[in-house]
């Protein structure tokens, strides 16, 4: 008889709460996938708004718009704010809405966790950004606040930073354990691990990294505390510490977390180049062996972003061979979406454009990576704007771009409409020129002798830097009609069919679009 | 004729508009597009390697990209409507693993091998000791007894765009290093406040300044000239305005040049000496004042507020002198101000009575001046 009952409970589908309680209390992993999505807009375009600031100044040679003292404020917080608040929610907002669907999970195996993690981001970003208004400015020792200028010669409110980084950290980690456990214990029935879905796969080594470096960075935020508030001496060379320790420690974080920002990109592309170039995706345990490869080799190069801080010459062999070998997975992976797309069926829908932009320009930022881990040569790349380049083509049209690629490829599933294809494609070609003239005379710049970090510069960096500047514009500006675009997908448009597109493979285009609330209640049947 | 003589004038003038329209872009710098070569054997070295692995970079992209872009333009949907069902290859991915892996040795064989002479570790013939502070650099001959201090020279004008900008904008200091030409010179690289970096793009050195540790570079330059450099770690708010030039000279100049040096210094001793009145002082403490506080304490004696104090209405500049010498002398714990004991008796003694002269300090506080004396006192060993 009870049994009854119970079915009766179980068969009362409720939809979403009304109201914003049903924002802050949710613990659907949709709405806090989409929580996440819009806190990372949000800060994308904050931390945008600081880079049209800093490509502003730099326009042309001479102090015009901002004084250096605040110059290095905007670098900093544009870096903490891209980084930690731009890309990483964005890759854990995609998880939360994507990981359950494609293992054919109801929801992350931890909701009250996820509702948590995302809803201390608002208030680190908070106390970040209200350091701007305190006395003596907001943190202005770049985001690899290296002691001790961001310790015994930082402004007060490098306390707060301190605070705020703990907070995102707490956040990331409890983010990261939710996809290992989701993933470990939550798959349907015949979704074995060589069976998941790439992104998956590229999500579940992600959160190990996470889990395996953010203690790190919470031990470098602590050791500053106590010498900034405690009388230790961890970094101070006066007290017997070393300045050199810190960037050991922040690159053990570092360099795994620069991985965190680029394997989830992996993962999407991989999908986006399967179904647009509607034929299997060339070497499925390959990609999966080259990525875990990479996040391996991760944790063995830290040092080579400190090739010139006097290592000795055997730790400098080292870290330039172990670098160099990173190459050879990730070799692997170009060649696997090249080969994927060879003698496919392709056509070049918005998602598919971002896609393929991504594995040219995140090639060409490969490549120039591996110049920097020449030693030798790095010696003249080091801190300069050679070095702004490189990260820049692996992170915007790398890890944005793959963003960007993911909304438009999920979004008829998660709001079923379908986007304005004319719009964007227009948005692709707007923000694919805008990268590339922004940030390719940089690698003219920096070879020509401009150090990064630099408010103004001698007169013979001048033009390039008006040309990457103009570049900058264009792109800041073309991603508002991303922001058009992605309102006008949600508010209506063309009937999204379960299907969506026509070559793509995986359970989460067998639901309806959009996706009801509740996704799999029943896992389903997969072979 | 008269036809050939028509066009060949309108030729002409297409040109001459041509050279008006672009000639702003051939005086500007399109051309600063690739690494310096260098004048020294290390650099050169340095360079060969760069374009080396600036070209095998290329040659990979183009290969992968013209592979991509082929199928791109070859298989679309429309000229090949069905797919190929083909996956996995082994052959292929053996290959495509293999190869690269014998590429990459191939270029880190010789980096290495330039690497190891770049870490040659012999004392030089002449050695010199740079010391990086906020926002300028020290450099100490270890041999000659020789010291000073280097600063940009640019006005701040230029900076703010209210006089024109020079041709060595930013690149240019009050007073220049100098070294010997074809003599093994050894940098001893350490900073007193942040990390700052030592660079020369010149000489393909550049190596981190961190308190508390020397690090080292070497060069041997035969063509004399003037080097230009600059700071290469973020070290505060003047990290662009520290710039480094190097002259080269030849080897009699260069003893002429140490000689002039040590005689300087002997002058500057004799001063210590001298009776001082409170305007020598202060005229000499307001130049001394510009080039070392005014980044922090700001030219108004203001500070900045939050970070750096003030030092108009301070009451230690207005009515405690000992604590105001002890202060320079020694810096203060946890905060920005380091020590100021590197400048000479008589620098110290003028810009700390520059100070309590200023914005008023004397009329509200009690006026006193720091003579030489008073600095030398403070150094003699307390009983």
């Amino acid at each position: 008889m009870s049994a009854v009952i119970e079915n009766h409970h179980d068969d009362h589908d409720h939809g979403p709460a009304k109201g914003i309680t049903r924002w802050l209390y949710t613990t659907n992993h949709k709405d806090i996938g989409t929580l996440y999505l819009w806190f990372s807009f949000a800060m994308f375009l904050i931390g945008g708004a600081m880079a049209m600031i800093i490509r502003a100044e730099l326009f042309q040679p001479g102090m015009q718009i901002v004084e250096p003292e605040f110059y290095n404020q905007m670098i900093t917080l544009h870096g903490l704010i891209m980084i930690f608040g731009g890309v990483m929610p964005a890759f854990v907002g995609l998880a939360n809405w994507l990981v359950p669907m494609m293992i054919g999970a109801p929801d992350m195996a931890l909701p009250r966790m996820n509702n948590l993690s995302f809803w201390i981001l608002p208030f680190a970003f908070f106390i970040l950004l209200s350091s701007l208004f305190m006395e003596g400015g907001a943190p202005n020792f770049g985001w690899t606040f290296y002691a001790p200028l961001s310790t015994t010669y930082a402004p007060p409110s490098v306390t707060f930073f301190i605070f705020s980084v703990h907070i995102m950290g707490a956040s990331s980690i409890m983010g990261a354990i939710n996809v290992v456990v989701t993933i470990m214990n939550m798959r349907a029935p015949g979704v074995t691990l060589m069976k998941m879905p790439l992104f998956v796969w590229s999500w579940l080594i992600t959160a190990y990294l996470l889990i395996a470096v953010m203690p790190v960075l919470a031990g470098a935020v602590t050791m500053m505390l106590m010498d900034i508030h405690f009388g230790t001496s961890f970094f101070n060379a006066a007290g017997g510490g070393d300045p050199v320790l810190f960037q050991h420690i922040f690159w053990f974080f570092g360099h795994p977390e620069v991985y965190i920002m680029i394997l989830p990109a992996f993962g999407i592309v991989s999908h986006i180049i399967e179904t647009f170039s509607r034929k299997q995706l060339f070497g499925y345990s390959s990609m999966v062996w080259a990525m875990l490869s990479i996040a391996i080799l991760s944790f063995v190069v830290w040092a080579h972003h400190m090739f010139t801080v006097g290592l000795p010459l055997a730790a400098e062999i080292f870290f330039m061979w172990a670098t160099m070998l990173i190459a050879v997975p990730t070799g692997v992976k170009v060649f696997n979406w090249v080969a994927t797309m060879f003698r496919g069926s392709l056509t070049f829908e918005t998602p598919m454009l971002f896609a393929v932009a991504f594995v040219v320009l995140f090639t060409i930022g490969g490549l120039s990576g591996l110049m920097l881990a020449i030693v030798p040569a790095d010696f003249q790349y080091h801190d300069t704007y050679f070095v702004v380049a490189h990260f820049h083509y692996v992170l915007v049209p790398g890890a944005i771009f793959s963003i960007m690629a993911a909304v438009y490829y999920w979004i008829p599933k998660w709001s079923g409409n379908m986007y304005d294809e004319r719009l964007g494609k227009l948005h692709f070609w707007l923000s694919f020129i805008g990268v590339n003239v922004t940030f390719f005379p940089q690698h003219f710049i920096g070879l020509a002798g401009m150090p990064r970090r630099y408010p103004d510069y001698a007169l013979i960096f001048a033009d390039w830097n008006m040309v990457s500047s103009i570049g900058a514009f264009l792109f800041g500006f073309s991603q508002l009609l991303f922001l058009f675009i992605v309102i006008k997908t949600v508010m209506g448009g063309k009937k999204a069919t379960d299907q969506v597109w026509e070559g793509a493979k995986g359970l989460e285009w067998t639901v309806a679009s959009p996706a009801p609330y509740h996704t799999f209640s029943t896992p389903p049947k997969v072979d | 004729m008269l036809f050939n003589l028509l066009s060949f004038t309108k030729r002409n003038t297409f040109l001459i508009a041509l050279l008006l329209l672009v000639s702003p872009f051939m005086q500007a710098d399109w051309f600063a597009l690739n690494m310096t070569r260098g004048s020294t054997d290390i650099s050169n070295e340095v360079f060969e390697l760069h374009m080396l692995i600036f070209w095998i970079c290329v040659a990979i992209g183009v290969i992968v990209f013209s592979v991509m872009f082929y199928s791109m333009w070859a298989h679309t949907k429309k000229k090949n409507p069905v797919p190929a069902k083909f996956h996995e290859n082994h052959k292929l991915e053996i290959a495509w693993t293999i190869i690269p892996f014998l590429i990459l040795i191939a270029m880190a064989v010789p980096a290495s091998k330039t690497l190891v002479k770049i870490y040659d570790d012999e004392a030089g013939d002449i050695n010199i000791q740079v010391t990086g502070y906020q926002w300028k650099w020290q450099y100490r001959y270890l041999e000659d007894d020789v010291s000073f201090f280097s600063n940009l020279s640019t006005d701040l004008d230029e900076i703010y765009n209210l006089v024109p900008k020079g041709e060595n904008y930013l690149q240019e200091v009050d007073e220049m290093v100098v070294i010997p030409a074809g003599k093994k010179v050894r940098f001893l690289i350490t900073a007193n406040d942040v990390i700052h970096s030592w660079w020369l793009p010149a000489f393909a050195i550049k190596q981190d300044a961190i308190p508390g540790f020397v690090n080292t570079a070497w060069t041997i330059v035969d063509e004399p000239g003037i080097y230009r450099g600059k700071c290469t770690e973020l070290c505060g708010k003047n990290h662009g305005f520290m710039p480094i030039v190097v002259k080269v000279v030849e080897q009699a100049e260069y003893d002429e040049w140490v000689f002039a040096k040590k005689q300087e210094a002997i002058k500057l001793a004799e001063l210590t000496t001298k009776e001082w009145t409170a305007a020598e002082l202060v005229e000499r403490g307001e130049s001394i004042y510009e080039v070392n506080c005014v980044a922090c304490h700001q030219t108004s004696g203001q500070g900045i507020s939050g970070i750096f104090p003030a030092l108009a209405g301070s009451d230690i500049v207005m009515n405690d002198k000992d604590r105001n010498i002890e202060i320079l002398m020694e810096g203060v714990q946890g905060a920005a101000m380091n020590s100021f004991s590197y400048l000479s008796e008589v620098e110290l003694a003028a810009v700390i009575t520059y100070t309590r002269q200023s914005w008023g300090n004397a009329e509200k506080g009690d006026g006193e001046i720091v003579i030489p004396k008073d600095i030398v006192d403070y150094k003699e060993p307390k009983i």
